[in-house]
């Protein structure tokens, strides 16, 4: 997958919250083997050293990192937290949420579009998290976006891909745009049927660190995004309605 | 001066945002400066005046998803 100029091998997202120590995240990003991983920033009281350590953990770990806009409302305080990352984080690179309902944490679209066009012309990388709609996605792309990341399900649910049928069609129609599954997913498994359905990758964070073993479930995740996309690359057979032997039928016994 | 830091009302002597970093504790801290609503990048925080009232956001690196 190639997303704003830069080769990324690793099909695996993975955000840095919520895990039960630093120790244990750093060892799910590594077990992932992620190339990317999500951050965010922050209130921090003065002399307080949290941020800086947790900043010391991530650039040491040698992945490159995915600033968030998350639990932003509008288009303002999505646009000033993305330009204060940029200069925290030294990258480019913006997840651009802007959230308009509090119970889906579904974006509010027409806000995302907007802060989306304005980011890109001030040059960032924008990744906006979006719904499979595909007016939405084709104003996405003629804002500036490069890539899209359709969620798979609201955040923090696990419910997996909630839309199938639009997801599919969102692949289709945009053949040619990296397409990441951001939110929503909840096991390994969803995370292959991302992937089988032609996704480039998928970005996920509570599945991984809300897990009894997160390192453990990075590994999964790991596994279950290469065994994906391994199948779609092999050509999987249409499925069928009806019944089908396997075995020949041709030269089977009377026995009856 | 009384400024609003990151929701709280704070008493800070210093009227430039560089020095009022400083008297507040974070120094070199990596951080991003809001000022009321308004992206302060780091060189301009030198030439920042401060006002009473003022709102002024400190934001750290922080785990995200």
């Amino acid at each position: 997958m190639q997303v704003y100029g830069v080769d990324i091998n690793s099909r695996l997202l993975l955000g840095t919250a919520q895990y039960p120590s630093p120790a244990i995240l750093g060892d799910a990003i590594q077990a992932s083997g992620t190339e990317i991983v999500t951050v965010s920033l922050r209130r921090e009281a003065g002399g307080s050293q949290h941020g800086q350590a947790f900043w010391t953990l991530i650039r040491d770990m040698g992945v490159r990192v995915l600033p968030n806009t998350a639990g932003c409302h509008t288009v303002k305080e999505a646009v000033t937290t993305a330009q204060m990352a940029r200069e925290v984080f030294d990258t480019n690179w913006i997840k651009l949420e802007v959230i308009g309902d509090n119970d889906t944490l579904c974006p509010n679209v027409f806000d995302l579009v907007e802060a989306a066009r304005l980011l890109s012309e001030d040059g960032f990388d924008v990744f906006p998290y979006t719904t499979e709609d595909l007016i939405v996605a084709e104003h996405l792309l003629q804002a500036g976006c490069k890539v899209l990341m359709p969620w798979g399900a609201p955040i923090g649910t696990g419910l997996g891909l909630n839309n199938v049928y639009g997801l599919r069609t969102m692949r289709a129609h945009f053949a040619d745009v990296p397409l990441i599954i951001d939110a929503g997913i909840g096991l390994p498994s969803h995370a292959a049927h991302a992937m089988e359905l032609g996704f480039d990758a998928v970005l996920l964070n509570t599945a991984v660190a809300k897990a009894g073993d997160p390192v453990a479930m990075a590994r999964a995740f790991a596994q279950a995004v290469e065994a994906g996309a391994m199948a779609r690359s092999a050509d999987p057979m249409e499925a069928r309605d009806m019944a089908s032997p396997s075995t020949p039928v041709l030269g089977k016994a009377s026995l009856g | 001066m009384k400024i609003i830091v990151n929701g709280q009302s704070l008493d800070v002597t210093a009227t430039l945002l560089d020095a009022a970093l400083g008297e507040l504790g974070y120094g070199d801290a990596r951080v991003a400066t809001a000022l009321n609503g308004e992206f302060v990048p780091v060189p301009a925080r030198a030439s920042t005046n401060l006002g009473d009232g003022d709102r002024l956001e400190i934001l750290a690196p922080m785990q995200g998803g």
